[in-house]
């Protein structure tokens, strides 16, 4: 075990798995930074410092830094992946993904089951997702539920540096394409994580709290706030049961509904916007499969449908926050 | 340069006003008060303004991430500008935007843009609506030389071309797009220009950092658009003077750079010899400019720090309908 930032924890699975497989390549824009300057490659490592040290160690070949073009980059990412390689495609922020949807949406999603089964499609795209470091309306999106909602894409959002570690390991040995979020606002934050490989597979929730009052569903940086707001009900004697889903799609519904079952009580916390968001999803789901279960209704906690605002104090309020988790979980509690 | 004294005056207090505003938000932002992303404009001044003091409101332009250069230039109010940067409700779009997000409509200025390459499209359909005006009005969309790779900045070239819209794709080149230097990412040897003239429109070259030489080219290129023979374009050699976010390390540029490049390279120094030089102006005009804008900027941030914050209720204003 080793204490490591988030953003360490994802340069070095991508170090270990590019060891691992010579298939594994990474593309990009500033990447590797520096190219054709003075100060040479290498110069910054990755705008968010994940990708540093992979040109020195793997090459120009492997660690492709690209122009400004996401079409190009996530389109070559699946014609890579068509052609044999594991590519990492890296957008800089999620809200990109508006740029090159095409190559997401209608192609890599769909190469596996429109030529009848015969290929897969394994590309990983890594994206900084969220809000929360004012970056504006064009900069702080979530986007990971717009993502859930294609069929043929999988959707992983981690919420630590250890779980990163294992999910993109994951990711890259997947045969789909896997959309990888990774919560920006999180790249500094530090946990224990194995320094040795391990794998998290895919669709198996995590439970981050243990409650009988309750049960919280959320993911990504939301995982944070929700811990905060269940440990501070606990000293209240109310149980929340807090689960981290890891990854949207697929989703462990197994894990949510014996929870809703033991609990009869649900919150989501979701970071996407309310309509057709995951809180949307997963009430859909458990008023679907556990109705009989439930003794209150379903709290959505999640922004407001608008963009993402840029001023402190409007994205704050923008943001689901420990004190509307706390006042959902009251409002749950207030029916018998 | 035939430009009158008037107007010469004009030009240089809008990029001192450029100038001095990024200046004193690259020292403001070290104080931790201004949230979020900023990319600073110091030493492409010549650019924004040697293009839009040929423009009115008529005439629309679409900017970029580095966008408080293009929105003084076209008449952005300055004082409202500082107070969106600093993310108050006073702001030009409310906080709501923030640095990379200034627009003002009614100038003309469509916005700054936070995604590279949206704004050639966008241009594009500003022309048409002021080709359908029959007013004259031209749209310009800034590019940056990493802008120039989106293929969203092709399709738009070729469809101006195609329609022969009064669209200018004007790039500006700083010779780095974050942290990546042009030779490495423009294919054809850093020239952007001659990209676009394969597309099927003229296309201009001059020095970015010399207001006249701008002022010049654009005088031509805008002739050719008001004429109604279609787009054009313009590569306009130009020079970053700060990181290209503030809190960029800069380790990509070489040793003595930026000194060097402040020294040979700043445009309102070269400005200033030239008019004094050929005794247009008199030194002490400009020294009184510069007191003037120095004032501004001080009100400005002044103002700024002290207007009210966004109420948190704000968030769920200027939607057609919230849930
Ligand atoms: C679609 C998209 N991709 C990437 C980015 C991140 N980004 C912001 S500015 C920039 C570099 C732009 O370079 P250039 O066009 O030369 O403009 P300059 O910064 O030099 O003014 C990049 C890659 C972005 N904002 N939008
Ligand atoms: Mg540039």
């Amino acid at each position: 075990m080793a204490m490591m930032q988030l953003r360490e924890a994802i340069n070095l699975t991508l170090h270990q798995e590019m060891e691992r497989d010579p298939n594994v390549i990474c593309l990009g824009e500033d990447l590797v930074g520096g190219m054709g300057t003075a100060g040479g490659p290498e110069a910054i490592g990755g705008i968010w410092k994940t990708t540093a040290g992979l040109y020195a160690k793997f090459g120009a070949d492997r660690v492709i830094d690209t122009p400004i073009s996401e079409s190009a980059i996530i389109g070559a990412a699946a014609g890579a992946a068509l052609a044999g390689k594991r590519p990492v495609a890296e957008l800089m922020f999620a809200d990109f993904i508006g740029v090159c949807l095409d190559q997401i949406w209608n192609q890599m999603a769909k190469f596996r089951y429109m030529f009848g089964g015969k290929t897969t499609c394994p590309a990983v795209i890594r994206v900084a997702y969220g809000a929360g470091r004012n970056a504006g309306p064009q900069h702080s999106q979530a986007a990971y539920a717009m993502m859930t909602a294609i069929p043929g894409l999988k959707v992983v959002i981690p919420s630590t540096p250890a779980e990163a570690k294992g999910l993109l390991a994951s990711a890259i040995r997947d045969d789909d394409p896997v959309l990888f979020f990774e919560p920006k606002a999180l790249y500094a934050t530090k946990g224990e994580v194995p320094e040795e490989e391990y794998l998290i597979p895919f669709g198996h929730a995590r439970s981050v709290r243990e409650g009988e009052h309750a049960t919280i569903v959320t993911c990504g940086q939301l995982v944070g706030t929700a811990e905060k707001a269940a440990d501070a009900l606990a000293k209240e004697g109310i149980g929340c049961d807090v689960l981290d889903l890891r990854t949207t799609s697929p989703l462990d519904e197994e894990a949510i509904l014996d929870s809703v079952e033991l609990t009869g009580r649900l919150i989501v916390v979701d970071e996407n916007p309310p309509r057709c968001g995951l809180a949307a999803d997963i009430a859909g789901l458990v008023s679907s499969k556990a109705f009989a279960a439930l003794r209150a209704p379903i709290q959505m906690v999640t922004p407001p449908h608008t963009p993402v605002p840029f001023a402190p104090e409007l994205e704050q309020a923008y943001l689901p926050s420990v004190a509307r988790i706390d006042a959902a979980v009251r409002a749950a509690l207030s029916y018998r | 340069m035939q430009l009158s004294r008037e107007r010469m005056l004009q030009a240089y207090r809008q990029m001192k006003v450029i100038r001095e505003f990024e200046e004193r938000l690259h020292a403001e932002i070290q104080t931790g008060e201004i949230a979020g992303f900023t990319h600073l404009y110091s030493g492409q001044e010549a650019v924004a303004v040697g293009v839009c003091e040929h423009l009115t409101d008529d005439d629309y332009i679409i900017s970029t991430h580095r966008g408080h250069g293009h929105c003084i230039a076209k008449g952005c109010d300055v004082k409202g500008m500082m107070q969106e940067i600093y993310g108050r409700a006073g702001g030009l779009c409310k906080g709501k935007g923030g640095s990379m997000h200034i627009a003002d409509v009614e100038k003309g200025m469509l916005g700054a843009n936070g995604i590279v390459g949206a704004g050639a499209p966008i241009a594009v359909g500003a022309g048409i609506s002021a080709k359908l005006d029959g007013k004259g009005g031209v749209s310009i969309a800034f590019s940056g030389d990493g802008a120039c790779n989106q293929g969203t900045t092709f399709e738009a070239m070729n469809m101006a071309v195609v329609l022969k819209l009064p669209v200018i794709f004007l790039f500006e080149n700083n010779h780095y797009s974050e942290h990546t230097g042009v030779d490495y990412a423009v294919g054809t040897a850093g020239d952007i220009a001659s990209r676009a003239e394969a597309f099927g429109m003229k296309a201009w070259r001059g020095n970015g950092c010399d207001f006249f030489d701008t002022f010049d080219v654009m005088r031509d290129v805008i002739d050719h658009c008001r004429a109604g023979n279609g787009p054009a374009a313009v590569e306009l050699d130009t020079e970053r003077f700060f990181g290209h976010f503030e809190g960029d390390p800069q380790r990509y540029r070489g040793p003595g750079e930026l000194d060097r490049l402040r020294a040979e390279r700043d445009c309102l120094t070269s400005f200033r010899t030239k008019v004094t030089e050929a005794k247009l102006l008199d030194p002490a005009d400009l020294d009184a400019l510069d007191s003037d804008v120095l004032a501004l900027i001080d009100a400005a941030v002044a103002e700024a720090r002290a207007a009210p914050r966004p109420a948190p209720e704000d968030v769920l204003t200027d939607v057609y309908v919230n849930y």
